[in-house]
């Protein structure tokens, strides 16, 4: 492999994924921002108030981080599919395509993309969490690696279902179907330990919930389950994915014929 | 040295189509190469798996000797391709096609941008750089697929049907622009349906119909089995009656106007002296069908002919 070919292919996808978020931004940085801004006037504000006390936090304080990781998780597996997909449907994939650079530079440029729109999006959440409510960040490290590699878990994941979709329903299924039920059920609103042991048990097998409390643990300082279970089960989803990706790629699934 | 060999390439589709029949072909460095065939005869299938768009079945494919199974990278570098359907991301800028394009072949960015000003430039679109793809007529987007496909400057240079929809001007300017890159040593392959652009620009021809070659030959050899060319006669005065050309296989269109064919067995000369004796004035003369045109007809109905008897038998 030409390494100094690929890097330069990279930083031109990276290039094109950043430009395209912030030439679109009404789409991509500004609908997220205005829902989660309900959320916490909703669930945090109003609803909040009558719930008290929540794993040791008010219940603005302790949804905040899930509500920043669902930000997250949404913008990077959305802005990957919808890129992608694009790509494929107006057929300027093929300029990547008949390129010698190598799949792995095409996985790993949308990543970074993904990624990229992620942390911006995760940003201004952050920003909207704070005019509601204090947060103190209680391990950085935990807190900026657990977004970048949930973020990097659902950009290949997006980029999977765009190698699938034929149409553009086709790229709306996960996120409604799988997607938001997973999030809204990973502990984004509420600590597992309010569930009866068989659904604690259950809800182990949602590895969105192992996202939202690591990094619920990097802001506040609390979790439900072990932190570094959580590192090892996004670092087992990173490696499937990509190479899920690569797979794919390599035979062409979705976009040779 | 072949710019392209490819080797009893053969493509079944899943639904069972056989698009390529084991196809063999070889292309010089530096040819510029017609490739024709009616609509699904298999060009853009081969075409597709030369570049890597499409999976092929069977069969070997090097460019400039780089095999694309086992070093694809190499030969997708010597590659460029100006497809048939417009594949431009229709939101982007036109400079920003062209330059991440330079990018996706390992340019940095300050070489892409002087590239992409020189092909701009030459393809009259620089004054348009800014423009988003969507805004330009159907002409230009044709256009800036050629200056896309030449920004890493690629030794060979495929296009399949670049001058589909553009006016006869712009054609002609794409076909200058095209001798002056083959000039400069860029190998092309060139799939059309107007037959009288691969009569102009190209020195050799292949005639894929069905999935098989049926003709592979240079251009001047294959025109020169043409037997038979159809002549237009404009006379200086009308027609009273039918003119006796006798040994001729000929037909009045108007009354000014006759059609003469001019087979193996007879000359221009011939021709002329029996319109003498008539006393008929030739007022100017046209060659009524594209030659190549003629001869494709020929060989695809001749083939389909040999095959409707061959089922018959």
């Amino acid at each position: 492999m030409n390494l100094a070919l690929n890097w330069n292919a990279l930083k031109t996808i990276v290039r094109k994924e950043f430009l395209r978020v912030v030439r679109i931004w009404v789409q991509t940085i500004v609908p997220p921002a205005i829902m989660m801004t309900l959320y916490f006037i909703i669930f945090g504000s109003l609803i909040g108030k009558r719930i008290g006390v929540m794993g040791g936090f008010d219940y603005m304080q302790f949804i905040a981080p899930g509500l920043i990781m669902m930000s997250v998780i949404t913008n990077s597996y959305g802005n990957v599919v919808s890129s992608f997909f694009g790509a494929k449907f107006g057929r300027h994939v093929e300029e990547m395509l008949v390129s010698p650079m190598s799949n792995a530079t095409i996985i790993i440029g949308h990543v970074i993309g993904g990624v990229v729109r992620a942390a911006m999006v995760g940003a201004l959440v952050t920003a909207v969490a704070l005019a509601f409510t204090n947060l103190t960040v209680a391990h950085p490290l935990i807190t900026i690696s657990m977004v970048l590699m949930s973020s990097v878990v659902f950009s290949l994941a997006g980029f999977i279902n765009a190698v699938y979709a034929r149409k553009f329903d086709d790229i709306s299924i996960v996120p409604t179907f799988v997607l938001t039920p997973l999030t809204y059920l990973g502990g984004v609103f509420y600590s597992i330990t309010l569930l009866p042991e068989f659904w604690q048990k259950v809800s182990m097998g949602n590895p969105i919930l192992y996202m939202v409390n690591a990094f619920r643990y990097g802001i506040l300082g609390v979790s439900d389950i072990s932190i570094s279970r959580a590192y090892l089960i996004v670092s087992i989803f990173i490696v499937l994915l990509f190479s899920a990706c690569l797979g794919l790629l390599n035979r062409g699934v979705g976009i040779r014929e | 040295m072949h710019a392209l060999t490819i080797s009893k390439l053969t493509k079944t589709y899943g639904n069972g189509k056989e698009a390529l029949k084991g196809i063999d072909l070889s292309v010089d460095a530096g040819d510029f190469y017609a490739l024709l065939g009616p609509n699904g005869a298999g060009k853009t299938t081969a075409i597709g798996i030369v570049c890597s768009l499409v999976n092929k079945t069977s069969g070997t494919v090097e460019i400039f000797g780089h095999n694309i199974d086992d070093d694809l990278e190499a030969a997708k570098a010597c590659i460029g391709l100006v497809p048939q359907e417009i594949n431009l991301n229709l939101f982007d800028s036109v400079l920003n096609i062209v330059v991440n394009q330079a990018g996706y072949y390992g340019l940095d960015r300050k070489t892409a941008l002087i590239r992409a000003e020189r092909y701009l430039r030459e393809l009259r679109l620089w004054d348009r750089r800014h423009d988003i793809a969507r805004n330009l007529s159907g002409g230009m987007k044709r256009r800036l697929m050629i200056a896309r496909a030449l920004i890493h400057e690629p030794k060979l240079l495929i296009l399949d049907e670049p001058t589909a929809g553009v006016d006869i001007e712009i054609r002609r300017s794409m076909w200058e622009y095209l001798r002056k890159i083959n000039e400069a040593g860029t190998t092309i392959i060139l799939t059309t349906h107007y037959l009288e652009e691969a009569e102009s620009l190209c020195r050799h021809v292949a005639i894929i119909d069905d999935g098989t070659i049926i003709e592979n030959a240079r251009m001047s050899t294959v025109l020169r089995r043409l037997q038979r060319e159809i002549f237009v006669i404009s006379l200086r005065n009308p027609l009273l009656s039918l003119p006796q050309l006798d040994g001729f296989d000929y037909k009045q269109i108007d009354e000014a106007e006759i059609e003469v064919v001019i087979d193996a067995g007879h000359t221009l000369n011939e021709m002329f002296a029996a319109l003498t004796t008539q006393g008929l004035e030739v007022q100017s003369m046209r060659n009524k069908a594209n030659r190549l045109e003629e001869l494709f007809m020929g060989l695809v109905d001749g083939k389909a002919a040999e095959a409707a008897k061959t089922s018959g038998n």
